[in-house]
């Protein structure tokens, strides 16, 4: 049986994780909410931009080296993960995922953009390449971001280095709810037209026109969507670290209160037996 | 008909404006127009200048560059990279980029020139707008 005194000990240091686990669910919290709010603004946006981008797909023929389907010589997966851990198994989920995709060979010839440093270290330590990463992108997402890179990835895709582009991540489905998915970035596919909606089915006037639109338009909207999957990470991330953080929290407490019973019951049998021990004594001497 | 528009303007990281207006005039890429209500559905590419709309007796501009307005009879969206209203522009640091875009354009190659353009083309339209008069 352990002592009294390494009891306290481990309670003491028990407390001391509870309260750094309790203190990181609270900034997770306040996180989570900037991330939420950089989602939701970010929203109106990409939605009319897709809205826009139908309606103009759907009703030109033009063609644009975005658009382009060619035979998949070569192929980059942009992996989107966390800089940080401590975030349950947000990055294990994701990268067990993608590792047994790319086992299965589901693209013959592969690179890997590796965005966020749990993702960069995971893939180092692995056969595949890694073409480029960003180790403290994920810390902080700036909406320069998605231009940056949407823009990097739309150099390589039209000068031929690359022929597809597609889009791993954890989408943001609810605060305890994360979502494997898996995007194609390029060749753009383009959305489909909301039937039921009724402006889609408007004839717009073109200005200039319907090429120059589109060639306007696609640029644009690529870059919107890396800004959404890097904010939609973000949040995922936070979200993740939140409900592990809570969990812990939650268990640390568990543990406390196992610890102090131990503690109370260890307490006990010391006194008890120290009072046989007086007793015994007592009656011998009086005998 | 409807007899006044519902403008929106968002940018990628909010939705700056919305309001029920009467008529707005846009930067369109081949020259500025007006839109009032019941306007033919069209879809236009922005470039950089003052976007200013009518409520009523009320005057709003806003700087824009870089985006796209879907006009409907009844609705006008505009989606812009940047859309920025008197009171959040900082007219110095607008003058500022506008020397330092002019001094460029002196010794910029043909690929740089359509985006000092749009820059200087830019910081004017911030100084405009924000009331920063002749330059």
């Amino acid at each position: 049986m352990p002592s009294t005194r390494d009891l306290t000990r481990r309670i003491r240091s028990v407390k001391g994780t509870q309260q750094i686990t309790k203190a990181m669910k609270m900034v997770a919290a306040a996180k989570l909410r900037r991330a939420q709010t950089a989602v939701t603004n970010a929203r109106p946006f990409a939605d009319t931009l897709s809205k826009v981008l139908a309606s103009v797909a759907s009703r030109t023929e033009e063609s644009h080296p975005l658009l382009e389907r060619r035979d998949c010589a070569k192929t980059w997966l942009v992996v989107v993960t966390s800089d940080k851990g401590l975030c349950g198994s947000f990055n294990a989920n994701l990268l067990r995922q993608v590792g047994r995709d790319l086992r299965a060979g589901r693209w013959s010839n592969v690179e890997v953009v590796a965005i966020g440093r749990k993702g960069s270290d995971f893939f180092r330590r692995r056969e595949w390449t890694i073409v480029h990463q960003e180790r403290d992108t994920m810390n902080k997402v700036s909406p320069a971001d998605g231009p940056r890179l949407g823009g990097m990835f739309m150099k390589a895709f039209i000068d031929g280095r690359v022929d597809e582009v597609w889009l791993a991540y954890n989408k943001f489905v609810s605060v305890i709810r994360q979502q494997i998915t898996l995007e194609q970035l390029l060749p753009i596919e383009p959305p489909e037209a909301d039937t039921d909606a009724t402006e889609t089915t408007t004839d717009y006037l073109y200005e200039p026109d319907a090429a120059g639109l589109l060639a306007e338009l696609l640029p644009r909207y690529v870059e919107t969507q890396v800004q959404r999957v890097l904010y939609d990470s973000a949040a995922a991330e936070q979200a993740a670290r939140m409900t592990s953080m809570e969990a812990a929290t939650k268990n640390a407490g568990e543990m406390i209160d196992a610890l102090t019973m131990l503690y109370n019951r260890t307490r006990q049998a010391a006194i008890t037996k120290e009072l046989i021990e007086i007793v015994s004594g007592a009656q011998a001497l009086g005998d | 008909m409807a007899d006044r528009l519902h403008l929106e303007i968002v940018t990628p990281s909010r939705r700056v404006v919305e309001a029920e207006v009467d008529e707005v005039r846009l930067p369109g890429a081949l020259g500025e127009m007006g839109v009032l209500p019941g306007h033919i559905p069209l879809l236009t590419s922005l470039a950089a200048g003052p976007l200013t709309y009518f409520a009523g007796s009320q005057v709003t501009r806003y700087a824009v560059r870089g985006g796209f307005a879907e006009v409907l009879p009844d609705r006008v969206t505009v989606l812009a990279a940047v859309a920025e209203a008197p009171a959040d522009i900082d007219l110095d640091a607008a003058r500022g980029r506008l020397q330092a875009a002019q001094e460029k354009l002196k010794s910029a190659t043909a690929e740089d020139l359509d985006e000092l353009t749009t820059e200087v083309r830019l910081a004017e339209t911030e100084i405009e707008v924000a009331g920063g008069g002749a330059h």
